[in-house]
């Protein structure tokens, strides 16, 4: 028996926070090497063509150079026939590289992504149900959304911001190639300039990260707005709610305004900066001239490399920030595929194939809580083809007892065994073939009426479709609707009534064709005044097949073989539906109580 | 060529066609992008000044060339002739102050001018989500049936975002684009006309590639989008089926949908990267193609005495200069396009007119007894064409102390009803009174001030518990809301939870169980103590005990008003002093539920299958997480 992580259901208070994700407390970016190792060779080739694209984008102030100084008449130059075909081979380079570059690391930038995305969603379907019980969809959603859209960002960015610094490096090393003092003098700003960064980092974080608060908190203060509006206009609440709004939005105003300050006072810093290198090259060029160590050629070509410097140290900023919200997203993406898998296949799990009907459960007890046991030493056996229905009040453990025979979660002690086999020791996939639910809400995908029938049975073909609907006495209503079975279902369905919408998952079960069916409160919700077509589905459905039953309907209750009624996960009452009510017991009391 | 990178353009006009494609109507465009603009215009100072500062800044960018020409001369100068010495070194010294000082102007213009841009944006952004929120509350909810809540929040946050953005980046860029290359161009055709045109020979192409590429992008971005919004519905309703998934062991059939969309969309985004890395290269390559010819022709005319090395040395720093503008035309014809696609969605909402409002006349409501009628009322949902109206020629009294119930199957029109009440549509025949006033004479707010409806789909907002069950009516006593929730039977649940009444309602309340939410939604109906109220079948997860204890409580709340029960559980209506048995929207039966028995019809079928047919459902439905919890 696995060992589960101690469950806890979020309460009303606790519910706040992601508890179901324990934090590694691991910085995120550094085991992202492990989904870039398998493209190590694009990665390879990205930089290649990086660093031949960063060698043409330095080598075009050199010929600018070279042309000055051919026509300041110095006569060991090149000519400018010479310096225009050299540029026009340059020109030819750089296109091909700076394509090269792009594409590549982008490609490889989106794949990564990809495969994290992917692996997150895969490592997703394996997790236990007891986790997903404990977790926000929404919660999940947003990391494999929002988190995986936050380091997407920071690749794209980062590749033109990593091509930028390379650039950077190289124009100091031709910079100091040409003329060290002059090279000496001019980067003399840059300490300046970190020094004034450094400054500025922190309190700039700060309001960057005010502006993105403010603006989530209006933006999700419409969203409820527009959520509840049916609400709002009952409860005329619309002046004090317009009200708070345009409180929200003011302080969004203000965040936003305010972190645009901070954004713009590193413009003018970046471009005194420049304008101080402009005139140290100006005073120091004209100075080295005096002296006659320097040709003009070099000073201009000073110019040009300066003015592009200052190019990639403007971006820094938004980079900063940027890594700081990707890191952060790497850490939560990696506490997903951190969550153990508590529950999977054996190394020797066997397939179950088709088997012999038979529910059986041995001394079961099984809770959710350490501690508080929903289910205790339970013996249960359910023959072949025999219909069984549970009942209870809330609490009582009846669907434990169905999620357990389907392995949704593993039982503290005893066993659970499927046509004489422990389920821990068969595959989950065989498994989920000789067993179909159906749930009390019936989900339906976006997809067409018949896309949602053969749902995970695709090799069933339309007839087979339309036989179980037929069965179900869905077939009516479906080719009633506008396109018949290729109507498109919207919004999961709500373009059809609960009851309809449970027609469909009766024809799911039934395509499925399973040994044993579980009915998991499926009628609950239905409205009463379709109740004869539901009995009868129901009928057609149980045919043949072991079934369990967890009821509210008389009438399904009544054709059942056997009625268990159970109180604090044992049971207290079983026999058939006739011989209870007669028995004046807990089930006849139930059944009293609904029309007082 | 794989089919993935064929041109995107199918028609004879590639321009017409990528319009069509982002959803923009070419003859419109221009009257949409207008009055995006004329948004910004309420603000004329803010306005002039972002324009002010943005022309001081190309101003003072435009000077730098010209600067670093003549720093350049000076020097050459220097070498040339050494003997010119100190005085000369001083006039040089002259120009580096000069290019320092032109750049720092510039630094500051340029701060101004983005500061003031943003100002100007977000004013015009604050406008825009106030004017965006005061519609949607007004619209009513035959506009609400019709769109979908995920459309409109894309409208108000997205589509907002495009439009400021535009405002804040695109008309700024625009500006300083225009300027740079009027006056840039003015200055270099009086130095030298045609090394003035080989400097701008880049311009008209790069502005054309990159309008293009802009274009295209948003193109690109928009199919990219479509498929992102696919991949996110798939991951979705996968987690919030995750028992279904496990139920058919269909998690390689999940992984295969994930993968079809997934490397859709990863061949979208692969293409977009394509389009715009060509662009980029040959972007680059044109302009320094240009630069190429300027410095073998601009080399030959120094070498003939024509011009100086300075002027050369001008003409090639006024290419830096203009390459980041020019190809941020990209990024302004990528802007304008989102704000006119952004822009027509927002101001379709904008001006849109409440189908319901207060009528030129409308007057309060004259508080009276309490009295509700209806008078052979018919109702057709709008746009439903064909189908039969959803209510016809429903009469009915209930006074004070009264209580009607209505039951029939889905659809029949029950919570049509309930919705006429307050006026959240018009009747389409016959008439609603309270007190002998129509419903439709009267200021909207007075009436819905007399008509408590409890809805069928319970909202609750993320707030405290409190402030959701006053929600109606925020500065209600407490006493007065401690009773409404001790009516609705959900006091004693509230006080023990650790943080009693201020402990929240969760992400839409998610963390209540469906009864919890129901007995909260009722006692927020009480509270602001209305003169008609109605319950819109909202006690289907209460268990048959608690709704026995509520029945009572609420007795006591009701006796002096008018209460309207809907349900599809007979058990809940067998108290009413009418019952109304609707089927399609007309009424089938009537009576009382003692009448209705004795009559032997429908309802008397329908109640004899009802009690046979169910162990009270309503107890197991209550919630599993009841049992998980």
């Amino acid at each position: 028996m696995a060992s589960m992580p101690a469950p806890r259901r979020p309460g009303l208070v606790e519910d706040r926070g992601d508890d179901a994700f324990t934090s590694t407390g691991e910085p995120g970016l550094k085991r992202l090497g492990a989904f870039i190792r398998p493209y190590r060779w694009q990665l390879a080739g990205a930089i290649l063509a990086m660093l031949a694209f960063v060698a043409t984008q330095v080598s075009f102030p050199f010929f600018i150079r070279k042309a000055v100084d051919s026509v300041a008449g110095r006569h060991d130059s090149l000519t400018l026939d010479q310096i225009l075909i050299g540029f026009l081979a340059l020109i030819g380079i750089n296109a091909v590289t700076s394509y090269l570059n792009e594409v590549t690391a982008a490609r490889l930038a989106q794949r990564v992504i990809f495969d994290m995305r992917r692996a997150m969603f895969e490592h997703l379907q394996r997790l236990p149900l007891a986790f997903l019980d404990r977790t926000h969809v929404g919660r999940i959603m947003s990391r494999l959304q929002g988190d995986v859209n936050a380091l997407q960002d920071f690749f794209e960015t980062s590749i033109t911001a990593v091509g930028d610094m390379a650039l950077l490096c190289g124009i100091v090393v031709v910079l100091f190639a040409m003329e060290w003092r002059l090279a000496l003098l001019t980067l003399a700003v840059i300490p300046a300039l970190a020094f004034v960064r450094a400054r500025w980092v922190p309190g700039a974080r700060a309001t960057f990260a005010r502006a993105r608060d403010a603006s989530s908190i209006v933006n999700g203060a419409l969203a409820e707005n527009i959520a509840g509006v049916r609400v709002v206009q009952g409860a005329r609440r619309e002046a004090i709610n317009l009200q708070d709004y345009k409180a929200k939005v003011d302080a969004n105003f203000e965040a936003q305004i305010a972190s645009s300050w901070s954004a713009q006072t590193m413009v003018p810093i970046v471009d005194i900066l420049t304008g101080l290198a402009m005139l140290v090259i100006v005073l120091g060029g004209g100075a080295l001239a005096l002296d006659r160590r320097i040709d003009v050629g070099v000073m201009v070509a000073f110019i040009f490399y300066v003015q592009r410097f200052f190019d990639p140290i403007r971006t820094l900023s938004q980079q900063y920030t940027m890594l700081q919200r990707a890191t952060a997203a790497g850490r939560r993406i990696f506490e997903v595929l951190d969550v153990p898998v508590t529950l999977q296949d054996r190394a020797q799990a066997i397939d179950l194939g088709r088997a012999d009907p038979v529910i059986e459960f041995r001394r079961v007890t099984f809770g959710y809580r350490p501690g508080l046991p929903v289910i205790r030493a339970l013996d249960l056996r359910i023959e072949a083809k025999e219909v069984v229905a549970l009942v209870g009040p809330t609490g009582s453990g009846k669907t434990s007892i169905a999620a357990l025979a389907h392995r949704f979660y593993d039982v503290w002690e005893g066993e659970v065994r499927i046509g004489g086999h422990d389920v821990c020791d068969v595959t989950l996939e065989s498994l989920g073939r000789n067993i179909a639910i159906v749930l009390q809400e019936p989900f339906l995908f976006t997809g067409s009426v018949l896309d949602n029938i053969r749902y995970a049975s695709e090799q069933a073909s339309r007839e087979d479709v339309i036989a179980a609907a037929r069965a179900v006495r869905a077939h009516d209503f479906i080719v009633a609707l506008p396109q018949g079975y290729d109507t498109p279902l919207d919004q999961r369905g709500q373009n059809l009534s609960l009851g309809q919408r449970q027609l469909l998952s009766f024809a799911r079960a039934l395509v499925a064709d399973p040994q044993i069916l579980i009915l998991d409160e499926a009628t609950a919700s239905i409205d009463s005044f379709v109740e004869a077509d539901i009995q009868e589905a129901l009928r057609v459905l149980q045919r043949g097949r072991t079934s369990l039953i967890i009821a509210h309907r008389l009438a399904t209750v009544r054709d059942a073989d056997r009625v268990i009624v159970l109180d604090r996960g044992t049971i207290v009452e079983q026999g058939s539906p006739a011989a209870l009510l007669a028995k004046d017991g807990i089930f006849a009391d139930l059944y009293r109580r609904s029309f007082s | 060529m794989s089919p993935l990178f064929r041109p995107l353009s199918a028609t004879d006009d590639p321009a017409r066609d990528l319009l069509r494609r982002l959803d923009i109507e070419p003859r419109e465009a221009p009257a949409v992008l207008w009055r995006v603009v004329r948004l910004a215009f309420r603000y004329r100072r803010r306005f002039a000044i972002a324009a002010i500062t943005s022309l001081g800044a190309a101003f003072f960018n435009l000077l730098t060339p010209g600067l670093l020409g003549r720093a350049v001369d000076q020097t050459h100068h220097l070498l040339v002739s050494p003997d010119a010495g100190g005085g000369a070194l001083g006039a040089l010294g002259w120009t580096g102050a000069l290019v320092l000082g032109a750049s720092v102007l510039r630094g500051a213009l340029q701060m101004a001018s983005g500061y003031a841009s943003e100002h100007l944006g977000q004013s015009v952004g604050r406008d825009l989500r106030v004017g965006f929120f005061e519609k949607l509350q007004r619209l009513g909810f035959d506009y609400h049936d019709r769109v979908h809540s995920g459309d409109l929040i894309t409208r108000g946050m997205l589509d907002l975002e495009g439009v400021r953005g535009f405002i804040e980046n695109g008309l700024q860029r625009l500006i300083s684009l225009v300027l740079l290359l009027s006056v840039g161009s003015a200055i270099l055709f009086a130095e030298d006309p045609l090394m003035a045109a080989l400097t701008l020979s880049f311009v008209p192409f790069v502005a054309w590639r990159a309008a293009n590429m802009g274009l295209r992008l948003r193109v690109a971005w928009t199919r990219l989008q479509e498929r992102l919004a696919v991949l996110t519905r798939v991951m979705e309703e996968n987690l919030q089926a995750a028992r279904l998934v496990r139920a058919f062991a269909s998690a390689q059939f999940e992984m295969a949908k994930f993968d079809v969309t997934g490397r859709e969309a990863l061949a979208l985004a692969n293409q977009r990267i394509v389009t715009r890395s060509r662009s980029m290269a040959t972007i680059h390559s044109s302009y320094y193609l240009a630069m190429a010819l300027l410095l073998w022709v601009g080399g030959q005319r120094v070498q003939a005495g024509v011009i100086s090395i300075g002027q050369l040395t001008q003409f090639l720093a006024f290419m830096t200069i203009l390459q980041l503008p020019v190809r941020q035309i990209g990024m302004i014809v990528n802007s304008s396009a989102r704000a006119i696609s952004s822009g027509k969605r927002v101001f379709e909402i904008l001006d849109l007119e409440p189908a319901i409002r207060d009528a030129p006349d409308a007057q309060p409501l004259v508080k009276g007894p309490g009295i509700l009628r209806f008078d052979n009322v018919c109702f057709s949902y709008a746009g439903g064409d064909g189908a039969p109206p959803a209510l016809h020629d429903i009469s009915f009294t209930v006074g004070p102390g009264q209580t009607l119930g209505i039951v029939g199957p889905s659809g029949s029109g029950k919570s049509t009803i309930a919705q006429l009440i307050p006026r959240f549509y018009d009747v389409t025949g016959g008439r609603i009174t309270l007190d002998g006033q129509d419903v439709r004479s009267l200021q909207l707010a007075s009436l819905r001030k007399a008509v408590g409806l409890v809805q069928q789909d319970i909202f609750l907002f993320d707030d405290s518990l409190a402030r959701n069950i006053a929600y109606a009516a925020p500065e209600t006593e407490e006493s007065d809301l401690l009773d409404a929730a001790a009516a609705a039977q959900i006091h004693d649940f509230i006080t023990a939870l650790p943080g009693g009444y201020a402990s929240p309602a969760g992400e839409r309340g998610s963390s209540l169980s469906g009864g919890q939410r129901q007995r909260i939604a009722i006692a927020r109906g009480l509270v602001p103590q209305p003169a008609v109220l109605i319950f819109d079948d909202v006690t289907s997860a209460i268990d048959a005990g608690t709704v026995q204890q509520l029945r009572a409580a609420l007795q006591t709340v009701t006796d002096d008003r008018a209460t309207i029960i809907i349900a599809h559980h007979l058990g809940s209506v067998i108290h009413a002093d009418e019952i109304i048995v609707l089927e399609k929207g007309y009424i089938a039966e009537r009576g009382t539920h003692a009448a209705l028995l004795a009559a032997r019809g429908y309802y008397a079928r329908l109640f004899a299958l009802q009690k046979s047919g169910a162990v009270d459902a309503r107890e197991d439905v209550a919630d599993r997480r009841q049992e998980v919890a």
